[in-house]
């Protein structure tokens, strides 16, 4: 006859389930005082991973020094990266495995991202709903954001940290770059803590007012990359998301040599200022300027916010021309159906590729030649023309535009 | 009729277990695409004449009921249905459950198709009325046929080998069942008008032909003559009226959509690309695409990039849906030859385009005649639930072996010039891509493209198409590279079910030969 087991505190659930959910999983755990682990595991892929996933489920709770606990695992085809971030969440909202981390197998880190890269395309991924999170990097954006902040609910905020941690590790982004939204200082430094380990590329910053909170990320980041050894970039980009922010553009911009753009958030500038947010921004555009005009000073990117209505493409197109136009480098997406046209409104043109190349042309003739100015015709040509036309002659390239 | 008993089994052409009788009838075990050489005559019904027919062409008797008494049903017999109504069918159950009130039994269900909402059946095959179903089962049908539940074995045909088995003898039907949206009273058959409307009756004509009796069940009696006529009623015996034959909200939906799934925009997006790519994408071609949605988004890419090199197709073929009735009325196509009519637009321009043609499964996909259709296309896009690293493919059951889709034209439409697969890498952790099929329902000698969101494998029997798209900037990889790449992110192969060792249905190839066979769940 068994004793009755006891449990020692209540059960902690983490994660999805039921019909509607894809690639998640849900995790309860009763932590007990004894009679080891009970583990029952329902999965809609139990003929080909209910083993897998009860070994995954051993090994982990091994690993946090769980061992008396009942274990319920309901799972709609999660995958095993997501798995181990979901029992380590429910077992830390149960009180255990405190200070332990269970890390999957990492991927070889990509090339380091250069200060300078293309960024014409972000794509927003909710680090709640790893669904999202394989397939992302498959659109082609320049970089994908892994967001912690505005798209996770509040009661989700530690287990999407974990998330996005495991998926910096596992997750294949090819040559995306790695960007993680962390949330607002000082709730974002715990963010840092459980991120930086696996050295994100970029780290964006929310809702920044004033170049403080940038130095304290910044010792925060240097820090944990001393700890464990990091001397791989890890960039910065601060989001100015208030009228106060936008004041202190220039310092902001100014406050750490890691900083390598500057990016405005839309949705609360505008309700900062109290104005309705319109398809085509003339409220924000002032705002927009000062972004443009202190990044240039600064010497880092600009990058434009999000443009939300996923179904006007049209709309889309006309905002990145224009955003193009401000002196912008590129902007944020919220789908993958904006990609293309993104790239396409900060694409050079082909009057402007031709005009480039000419100028080029002239100025390889001029060194060539051993003469100071270079002329194209009749008409000099200033350097700064001309090394904005070998800056946009090596975009296109980038870009595959031209050969 | 056959219980299920212990049957002798043999390894077919293909390296594939089948079984050498099905349901007490002697089988060809598959000898490879395209070698089987039938002989003899087709079958026929017997000879009536017009004496015993009413000469005014009033063939309305009261009811089913009445209709299958005159029919002269028996225990044992054959009875077909078709599935143009889909899952908002209700003539089928209505003649069985006909059937059991005179108290027939051993009857043989022989579907098109079978549908969930057809589960009533279920009860019918628990009372002996039903002894079994040929013809394709998902859902719960699907679950009593795996479980091993039903007394005789299951058969899987394609429309072109349904076709082929009731031409060649193989099924007799005794008795054929037609739903009709609109028929007169001699027995003239209309599907494209009527509210119950669903376009083509192509699946019910070789029952009309090859049947010993044949009963219209319609909704919609308009007096001689019911024009357009795909039915003939000269080749009918009775028409009985009723209410309603189906709910129109389940027969053809009000609009058909396209994919929103970025993924399997992706998918369409390539598989447009390819076609252009290779130089299959040019005046007077022709393809062939189904109505899920990767299909539809499909057609949306092609036409766009048709319209960029001004382009146009001689025909296309469906599932018609909005968007090839649209190609059509914008001029991208000369015809729609139609098989099935899947939404109310597709209904619509069946009914008033002389351009839109209803065909049938003898001019499509009929393997056993003088041509067909389906060898003619030059590009079809189809599903699969399974790919093999050797282009093998499944669309009946999942990995885990429980039936899951009829074949529909699928297997007849593996003729094609360029036969690809849109299939994604994984579905909820479960990879597509297989050392080897759970059921063989298509050899791979004739599948030419796998397209997945993360690239596209060529066959590489086809060196032709790896040369024509030579420089395009489409992902084109080896389908074993896909593979690792997937298994590596769904944490390593999965496991296999254990299988059963009872046969619970037989694959048919187009020609009528046993391709493979469909397990007992362990």
């Amino acid at each position: 006859m068994s004793d009755v087991i006891v449990s020692s505190s209540p059960s902690a659930k983490a994660g999805h389930c039921g019909p509607e959910i894809r690639s998640d999983l849900q995790v309860s755990i009763e932590p007990r005082d004894q009679g080891g682990l009970e583990i029952e595991v329902a999965s809609r892929v139990k003929t080909y991973y209910g083993d897998s996933i009860r070994r995954q489920a051993e090994e982990v709770l091994e690993a946090l020094g769980v061992r008396h606990a009942r274990v319920e695992i309901r799972d709609e085809g999660a995958l095993p990266f997501v798995i181990a971030a979901r029992i380590e969440a429910a077992a830390r909202r149960a009180g255990l495995g405190a200070g332990t981390r269970v890390l999957p197998d990492r991927l070889p880190l990509p090339e380091a991202s250069a200060r300078d890269r293309l960024r014409r395309s972000r794509l927003y991924v909710p680090g709640s709903e790893p669904k999202y999170f394989v397939n992302a990097a498959l659109h082609g954006s320049d970089g994908i954001i892994l967001d912690l902040e505005d798209s996770v609910h509040v009661s989700e905020k530690d287990a999407s940290r974990l998330l996005v941690r495991n998926a910096l590790r596992a997750v294949d982004f090819l040559g995306c770059e790695r960007m993680v939204r962390i949330n607002q200082i000082p709730l974002g430094l715990e963010d840092l803590d459980e991120i930086v380990p696996e050295s994100p590329d970029l780290i964006l910053i929310p809702k920044v007012e004033n170049p403080e909170q940038i130095t304290e990320a910044d010792r925060r980041i240097a820090e944990i990359k001393s700890n464990y050894g990091i001397t791989r970039p890890v960039w910065l980009m601060p989001i100015l998301e208030s009228a106060l922010g936008i004041e202190n553009a220039f310092a902001i911009a100014k406050a750490s040599p890691q900083i390598v753009a500057l990016t405005i958030g839309l949705e609360d500038y505008t309700a900062d200022l109290g104005v309705v947010k319109t398809s085509t921004g003339g409220e924000s555009l002032y705002a927009r300027q000062r972004v443009v005009n202190a990044a240039r000073a600064a010497g880092v990117q600009a990058i434009d916010s999000v443009f939300g209505d996923v179904g006007d493409l049209d709309g889309l197109r006309t905002w990145g021309l224009n955003s193009r136009a401000t002196g912008f480098e590129g902007m944020g997406c919220v789908h993958p159906m904006q990609i293309a046209v993104i790239h396409e409104a900060f694409a050079p043109t082909a009057a402007e590729i031709e005009k480039a190349r000419k100028i080029v042309a002239a100025y390889d003739d001029a060194q060539a030649k051993g003469l100071g100015v270079v002329s194209l015709g009749s008409k000099m040509i200033d350097a700064p023309v001309v090394q904005r036309a070998l800056k946009l002659m090596a975009r296109a390239k980038t870009m595959g535009l031209v050969s | 009729m056959a219980i299920l008993e212990k049957t002798e089994m043999v390894v077919n052409a293909a390296g594939r277990t089948v079984p050498e009788t099905v349901n007490g009838r002697q089988q060809t075990a598959f000898m490879g695409v395209g070698k089987y050489q039938p002989v003899g005559n087709k079958t026929a019904p017997p000879i009536r004449t017009a004496a015993d027919y009413p000469s005014n062409g009033d063939k309305r008797v009261a009811n089913l009921e009445t209709a299958l008494r005159k029919c002269g049903l028996r225990d044992g017999m054959v009875i077909s249905s078709h599935h143009h109504l889909r899952d908002g069918d209700r003539v089928a159950l209505m003649a069985l459950e006909a059937a059991s009130l005179i108290g027939a039994k051993d009857l043989m269900w022989f579907p098109s198709a079978s549908f969930p909402s057809q589960k009533s059946a279920i009860p019918l095959m628990e009372a002996g009325i039903v002894d079994h179903i040929e013809g394709s089962m998902n859902g719960p049908l699907g679950d009593y046929c795996t479980q091993g539940r039903m007394r005789g074995m299951g058969v899987l045909r394609s429309h072109g080998g349904r076709w082929q088995a009731i031409q060649d003898g193989e099924v007799h039907i005794d008795i054929a069942v037609i739903a009709a949206p609109t028929a007169d009273p001699f027995g003239n058959c209309d599907g494209s008008h009527g509210k119950s409307a669903c376009g083509s009756l192509g699946f019910a004509l070789a029952d009309s032909i090859y049947a010993d009796h044949v009963i219209v069940v319609t909704d919609n009696l308009v007096p001689f003559p019911c024009v357009p006529w795909q039915i003939q009623g000269n080749n009918i015996d009775y028409v009985v009226e009723v209410d309603s034959i189906g709910d129109p909200a389940k027969i053809v939906s009000g609009t058909t959509q396209i994919t929103r799934s970025p993924d399997r925009l992706r998918i369409a997006e390539f598989i447009a690309r390819f076609l252009r790519d290779a130089g299959i994408m040019r005046n007077g071609f022709s393809f062939q695409a189904g109505s899920g949605g990767i299909a539809l988004a499909f057609v949306s890419y092609l036409k766009q990039m048709m319209k960029q090199a001004g382009v146009k197709a001689r025909f296309v073929r469906g599932g018609s849906t909005k968007y090839l009735v649209e190609l059509l009325e914008e001029g991208f196509t000369d015809y729609i030859l139609d098989g099935q009519t899947f939404d109310l637009d597709g209904v619509r321009s069946i009914g008033g385009n002389p351009r839109h043609v209803a065909t049938s499964p003898f001019t499509s996909y009929n393997y056993h005649g003088k041509g067909n259709f389906a060898s003619m296309i030059d590009a079809v896009i189809l599903g699969a639930t399974e790919v093999d690293t050797n282009f093998n493919a499944n669309v009946v059951t999942h990995s885990d072996g429980r039936l899951l889709h009829g074949i529909g034209g699928w297997q007849n439409c593996l003729a094609s010039g360029c036969t690809i697969l849109a299939v994604p890498s994984f579905r909820d952790r479960i990879p597509v891509i297989v050392d080897e099929v759970t059921t063989l329902c298509g050899p791979g000698e004739l599948i030419d493209v796998v397209a997945t969101e993360r690239g596209i494998a060529i066959n590489p029997r086809r060196q032709d198409l790896i040369d024509a798209v030579k420089g395009s900037t489409l992902p084109i990889r080896p389908i074993e590279e896909i593979k690792k790449e997937v298994e590596r992110i769904c944490g390593g192969k999965p496991n296999r079910p254990r299988r059963g060792d009872r046969p619970v249905a037989a694959v048919k190839w187009v020609d009528g030969t046993v391709l493979d066979t469909v397990w007992q769940l362990a």
